[in-house]
Formats: structure tokens, sequence, C-alpha cells
């Protein structure tokens, strides 16, 4: 018999989620069931009573997204698990939490759309609507695993990012990723940083919930603790109050802007594949990367000069890495289940020597090795 | 019974691809226990035997009746496209289920199915058994048919081992059935060892 | 009669002076009212100010939390509710009031409010019941009579009427009343009544928009508006002794109905330790 695995267990993608976010401490979760995303809240019904945190499904994901804002804001770390559709409902309030600089986590597990389109089927067409789902100007921060594993990492990681630069951060899944088992060990108490939200402990008349700091991240206080400032979706000045001053109010934009771009260096994770001499780059996320790296594992065989790039942070979108990562890249293929989204981003980064070519699916099933690898070929000659 | 730890590569029909991937598909209509036979089996090999192992499914409407299936691939290395490409081993417990994924298989992959349900075979490279007749009448639950398959794959292929199979098996059965999967996994086993022969 | 004697000094204990005033509010109108109703509730119950969270939603009526200073959260058009009860339930020791308006709770937030009846969650909703839209400038609401005018009804509402009361009723709220911005002394009665009661509270306040309402439909000035409320209001007590013709016109006032039913987070907390009593299975 080979070694026992006995650390090991067997996980769905959503269960990896759901132990990723009870690992990183999570106290609330407010969803509404859709496909298929649902199992994270099936094991969010049955974890959270035991641990004393709360879980309530609520009336639909409008509400959902609202309650797990309001726990926030009350103190707890806060999330919620939907799929397009719910999505859809949720930029209203996701909005909001942006605005109102309220960290929280949303899941979302990607499914063919629009519409309710494909309930039961794989796509990525989500991946702009993470971006500027809702509308206004603000600066969003998603990331998307492709393994099981890489889902509890990524929701332990979606949680530190969002408590410590106060926003609400997205993971991306897709339907293959959340219902396929792998094996993981699922890592130790304190084995991997856990964050905690910052508190300020400074007199009450010198807390400014919306204060800008130099490090446009401040402490903040929760409902309860003495501070009683003011949240509003309004424009609003350091104190929270509405304004219509022109100052206060791109003070307040920039502010949402700057303080994501200015760690992005900290926030922005990509894995690459073979790229040292890569003449041509397979470019990919989520599921999709997976078949990319199948496919130059295939193509190197055939001595092609291939590598394979697959941001694990898609926004911040990787601007700086990726024009260098394709510095030697004659061509690079995007591949993406849905009609081309990232392909627009890679059009604006990459060099001007580097061909953009678009690889694209979206019948409800995952691009496989081989279609890549067909394109590599086609692209090589 | 002993358990048939070692992997018998060599006796197989199929040989593992240079990569060492081997993929698997089980399949039957929504309700023959396939999708929680490939969790099982997935488990045994991943956590049992620790190789690496991913394990997808038919989900939604087609999971439940028509050809239901779950998929395994299984490798000593990083897997990386996670779902199955060309199978190296095809159960099927219905005919419409060979029908519909024998054009999956690999030139050279094994295809198993259960002798009464599966008439028409497409090749004369198959091993039959009657699963369901033999978990009816000889273990009296027509339910534990999956087990002799996966009994009977486990000896034919060597996949995954014997002792956490059992395992696997036994952490997943309901109280009280523990003794009749038991027999039902070993009769799988059996038979297949006395086909080979 | 409770403490609407509250001296202007104690109010301003309540208020955020510094940043927010002058308020939105055309002169006149009710929710001005209402808020010193609410406050002097606060004062008369002695609820530590750090301990109240106000929630509202988008109208004029949820302007008013940004003056209050309390903990206050200003949220999206038709959620307060919704915002209110994952407040809640995170932090049960805190008392949420919410303060919606009729477009607000029974439009856009109709789904929310219901739900937060049904599950009886311990939430004070004050719903400043004006009959219109003021904020954006007087479209009909759910809550506008019949044949009224608004921006959006030029010739008459046609559509029929909400009534928040008996919707309230009908999903499952344990405390529901009606007050009006002419009865202040009752009014406090009753959001001391709904905050003192332990599951979903409903105080159904109706007051005037002279500025359109009143306008569009030549009711008047904010103290002939008032005083129609005055006139049209019919106590609970009183209505028992009226005959059916009598009542044509009017609305009831008070406590319309109160049960004791079991409180959401209440129960929430009793399933956690049944589950953990029985070893989490």
């Amino acid at each position: 018999m080979n070694s026992k695995n006995s650390k090991a267990r067997l996980l769905q993608g959503n269960e990896a989620c759901m132990l990723g976010a009870l690992y990183a401490g999570v106290e609330f979760f407010g969803g509404y069931p859709i496909t298929p995303s649902t199992e994270i809240a099936e094991g969010m019904a049955r974890e959270m009573p035991k641990r004393g945190g709360k879980f309530i499904q609520m009336e639909d994901e409008i509400a959902s997204m609202a309650s797990i804002i309001g726990a926030s804001n009350a103190g707890c770390k806060s999330m919620t698990a939907t799929s397009g559709p719910g999505f859809s409902l949720m930029q209203e309030n996701l909005g909001y939490a942006y605005m109102t600089e309220t960290p929280c986590v949303v899941i979302n597990v990607q499914r063919g759309g629009p519409s309710t389109g494909l309930p039961t089927k794989v796509g990525q067409s989500d991946t702009m609507q993470a971006r500027w789902g809702t509308h206004g100007d603000y600066t969003s921060i998603t990331v998307a695993p492709s393994s099981v594993e890489g889902c509890f990492y990524e929701t332990v990681r979606a949680f530190n990012l969002a408590e410590r630069f106060l926003t609400p951060v997205i993971v991306l899944l897709d339907e293959v990723m959340a219902h396929m088992r792998e094996m993981m060990v699922v890592p130790e108490e304190g084995e991997i940083e856990v964050f905690k939200r910052h508190r300020p402990d400074v007199p009450r008349e010198w807390y400014r919930h919306f204060e800008i700091t130099p490090s446009l991240v401040s402490p903040m206080a929760s409902f309860g603790q003495g501070y009683r400032y003011n949240v509003s979706g309004l424009t609003h000045d350091q104190d929270g109050f509405p304004t219509a001053k022109p100052k206060e109010i791109v003070d307040k934009l920039n502010k949402l802007r700057r303080k994501i771009e200015r760690y992005s260096d900290e926030i922005i994770k990509l894995r690459t594949e073979k790229m040292e001499d890569a003449h041509i780059a397979v470019f990919s996320y989520g599921i999709v990367a997976r078949t990319a790296f199948q496919a130059v594992k295939m193509a190197r065989e055939r001595r092609i000069k291939v590598g394979a790039i697959q941001p694990l942070t898609i926004w911040p979108f990787p601007d700086e890495q990726l024009r260098d990562m394709l510095k030697n890249v004659r061509k690079v293929i995007v591949a993406e289940l849905n009609m081309g989204q990232l392909v627009h981003e890679i059009r604006r980064v990459a060099p001007r020597h580097t061909e953009v070519i678009p690889l694209q699916r979206y019948d409800g099933n995952v691009m496989t090795p081989s279609e890549i690898f067909d394109k590599i070929r086609e692209v090589v000659k | 019974m002993a358990a048939s730890s070692k992997p018998k590569q060599d006796k197989q029909n199929t040989k593992k691809p240079q990569d060492n991937r081997y993929e698997v598909r089980l399949s039957g209509s929504g309700g023959q226990g396939l999708i929680l036979a490939g969790v099982i089996l997935a488990e045994a090999i991943g956590v049992g035997d620790g190789k690496n192992v991913v394990q997808t499914q038919s989900y939604g409407p087609e999971a439940r009746g028509g050809a239901s299936r779950a998929d395994l691939v299984i490798s000593d290395g990083e897997i990386y496209y996670p779902k199955s490409m060309k199978l190296d081993l095809l159960l099927a417990l219905t005919q419409e289920a060979c029908d519909t994924y024998y054009p999956d298989m690999k030139e050279r992959g094994l295809l198993v199915v259960d002798s009464n349900m599966v008439t028409q075979i497409p090749t004369k490279n198959y091993y039959g058994f009657p699963f369901s007749r033999l978990a009816r009448e000889e273990i009296g639950h027509v339910m534990v048919a999956n087990v002799i398959a996966m009994g009977a794959i486990a000896e034919l292929t060597g996949i995954v081992s014997m002792a956490s199979i059992k395992e696997a098996v036994l952490s997943r059965a309901p109280k009280g059935t523990e003794e009749k999967n038991s027999r039902a996994l070993e009769l799988g086993a059996k038979v297949a060892r006395a086909a080979k022969k | 009669m409770t403490a609407n004697t509250l001296q202007s000094e104690r109010i301003h204990h309540y208020l955020r002076p510094k940043k927010s005033f002058p308020n939105v509010w055309c002169a006149g109108c009710g929710n001005g009212i209402v808020m010193g109703a609410l406050i002097r509730a606060i004062d008369h119950l002695g609820l530590d100010k750090d301990k109240v969270v106000v929630v509202s939603g988008i109208g004029c009526s949820s302007r008013m939390p940004v003056y209050l200073d309390f903990n206050t959260l200003h949220t999206t058009h038709g959620r307060a509710l919704a915002f209110a009860t994952g407040v809640k339930l995170a932090k049960p020791n805190l008392k949420v009031i919410v303060i919606t308006g009729d477009g607000d709770a029974l439009a856009i937030g109709g789904n929310h409010f219901i739900h937060a009846c049904r599950r009886n969650i311990d939430i004070t909703t004050i719903l400043i019941d004006n009959k219109i839209y003021g904020m954006t400038g007087g479209q009909f609401a759910p809550t506008t009579p019949e044949g009224k005018i608004a921006t959006t009804a030029p010739y008459g509402n046609y559509e029929k009427q909400f009534d928040p009361v008996q919707l309230a009723i009908g999903s499952g709220a344990s405390y529901v009343a009606r007050g009006t911005v002419y009865h202040v002394a009752p009014l406090e009665r009753m959001i001391i009544g709904g905050i003192q009661k332990k599951g979903f509270a409903l105080i159904d306040t109706i007051s005037n928009c002279h500025t359109y309402y009143g306008r569009f439909n030549k009711e008047g000035d904010a103290v002939a508006m008032i005083n129609d409320i005055r006139k049209q209001a019919v106590s609970v007590k009183a209505a028992a002794t009226m005959s059916e013709d009598k009542l044509i016109g009017k609305f009831l006032t008070g406590v319309i109905h109160e049960t004791d039913a079991t409180e959401f987070c209440d129960e929430y907390q009793a399933m956690c330790e049944r589950v953990l009593a029985k070893g989490g299975k």
C-alpha cells in the first residue's frame, strides 16, 4: 500500500470554501439558496450554531447582502454565497459595502448566463461583473482559486483582505470547482495567518469612521463599541455625514480607489507554469487554468515553448506583473468560459509586439486541453 | 480475504499512460448509487492509498434519472485537467450508459458492464458480471450492486487497494449494513478473480 | 403622560448638532415630530446611547438617523429591515430601531417588511406614513388613496391602497400600532411599547406631506393637514362604540394588535443551545 494520507480529506470545492471561511473566523452568514452554491449555505447552517456563529436564510439575495453588511458593522466577520442571478441582485448592496467600506466576503459560484441561463453548468461570465457590477466608481478585490485546496486558501485570503482593506472581497468559483472533490489537508489552527480587524482605541471625540489616514486604511469601530458613528451610502465626509462639497467627494472616491491600488502588490497573486523560456503564453483563471496547464504539458512534450499564467487575483488586474511576464512573449492565448472578458484587459496591458489571441467557450462545458493545445499548435506556425 | 494491496499494473490489459494519469467513469442510471460509489472510490484512493485523485460527477437534471456518472482522475503527480479526457476504465450498469459513454474510452481501455443489463456490447474487450442479480440473490439487497462493482474494479485494475476500498465503504455504510457491504465487496473481487483466470 | 416636556437641552443630548443641522425636511413636516417622540421615548426608557442602533432606508423619513447621536446606518432604498436584521442577529444585545417611509417599507421594501414581521425579530419599526414619495418629488405610493393626485398619477390614482397595519398583523408582527403626528403623547407611548416589546413592532405613523400631497390634492398647509389627521383619527377604544357609518373616512389609532410570540434571535439561541447540548448533532 502507498503511504496512507491520514491528514488529507476528500472535499468538495464548496465544502472547502466553507471550511476556509470557518478557519478565517466567519461569525455571520446570510444567504439565499441558489444552484450551484447551495452547499456552502447548507454547510454554514450546520456548522454556525455549533460555533457560536450566526446563520440566516434571508428572503432574497438583496436582503442577504444587506444582512451581512449590517452584521459586519456590528463587528462580525460576515459572508454570503451565491451564483450569477443572485450576484446580480447583490450588486445594489455590494455598492453600499464599497461606499461604506464594510468588510465582507461574497462567494460567487459562476454558472452560465445571462439571466437564469445554465443553472447546473459552468461559466466565467461574471468576470467583469465582479469588477464593474454595481453602479459608480470603485475598485474591487476579486480572487479566484482553481482547486479544492485553493477554495480553502483563497477564502481565508479573501477574509484577510476584506478585514485589512475594509472592503467587500469577491471569490469567483465555478460550478465544476464547486462540485468536484479533491484531496486536501486542512491546516491546523495558527498555521496560516488570520487577520483581525483593527479596532480604534482613541477617545470617542477623536474617532472619525471614514478618516483618510496616510495609510488609507484606518481602524474600524463596531456598533455598540461606544463610537456612535454614522454610516451612509450617500457620498460622505470623513465623519460619515452626507456631503456635496467637491473636495470631500473627490477625497472619498480617491480613497476607495487608492487604498487598493497602493497595496496591489500585496493583493495580486499569480501562478505561472513554464514561462521562463516561453514564446507563447496561455492566460486563464479558475477551472480553465487547469486545462491550460494540461495543454502546456502536452505542448511541451512536443517541444513547443509555451507557458501558462494564472491570476489568483483577478481584480485589481495584474497590469505591471503581466507587462513584465509578456515581455518576451510573441503570442498570448486568452482562454475563457465566456464571450471574451479578460481578453480586453490583456489587450490593454500586452506589449505592442505581443499578439492577443482569444479562445472562448460558452456552451456550459469546461474547455478541454485539446482545444487549447490545438490553438497553441495553430498559432505556433 | 487478503487485501490485494499492490497495484497490479503488469496484469492489467490497459497500460497506464506515461504521465501516470488514469481515468475512470462509473455510469448507469440515477439512483444506482454511482455518484456515492465515485466518492467512496476517490476517498479510498486519496485517503487510503495516498494518491492524487479528482472526482467529478454529472450534476443537475441529468443526475436525476437518465445516464448518471461519476468520474475519477487518478495520478501520482499533480492533476491539472480535472475532468476525464479519454477513459481508461468505464463501468456501465445500463445499456444507455454503455452506449453513451463507450465513445469516450481509450482504444485499449477496459469496459466493465452489468451483464444482465448491458446486452449489446460494442467490443470484445470487456468484463461482464451480473452485478444487480448478484446483489439481489447473493447479498439480498439490490442497492449493493455498486459495492460489488467496486470490488470487481479493485480486483481487475488494482487502482485501489482492497484494504482502502473496504475501509472507505465501511466508513460510509449505514449502521447495520456493514456486514452486507463487506460481503458485497468480497463477492465482487471473487467473481473478478475467477473471470481473470 | 410621558416626558414630552423634555427640556431642549436634554433633547440635544441625543442630537448631532455639529454636522448635520439644519435638517433637510420642509418646515412643518411631521418627520421632526416623530423624531422628537422617538428621542423622548428613548430618554424615558433610559437606553444606553451606545447600545441603540437606528437604521433607515431612503426617503425623507430615512434621513432621520443622521441627526441622531446613536449608532446609525442609513442604507439603500427599501432595505433597512434587511440590514437591521443583520445587525440584530449579529448582536442581539443592541436595541435596533428602523425609521422608514411608506414607499420605502411597503413598495421597494415590501418583501423585507413581511419577512421581518414573519420572523418576529426584535426590531422596532417606525413607518412614517405620508401617502406619497416626498424625496423624489411627489409620486404615488402603495399607501396613496384611490383618486388622489400625484406626479405619476396626474389623473388620479387608480391603484388600491396597502394597509401597513393589516399587512404587519397578517405577516406575524407581535406589536402593531398606529399613531399620528398630531397625537404626540400617544405616539411616544406606542414607541415605548414597541421598544419594550420582545418581537417585531410596527408603529405606523400617519404624517403630512403638505409640500406635495397637500398641494396636489388641495388639502392645505401643514397645520390644515395635521388638523385633518386629528379629525380622521379614531382610537381603538372609541371605535369600539361607534357605528360602521361613523367610521367611514376614519382610521384607527392605538395599539391595534399585540401578542406574545417567540422572538427570532431567542429562537436561534435556543436552537444553538439544543445543538450544543446534543454534542453538535
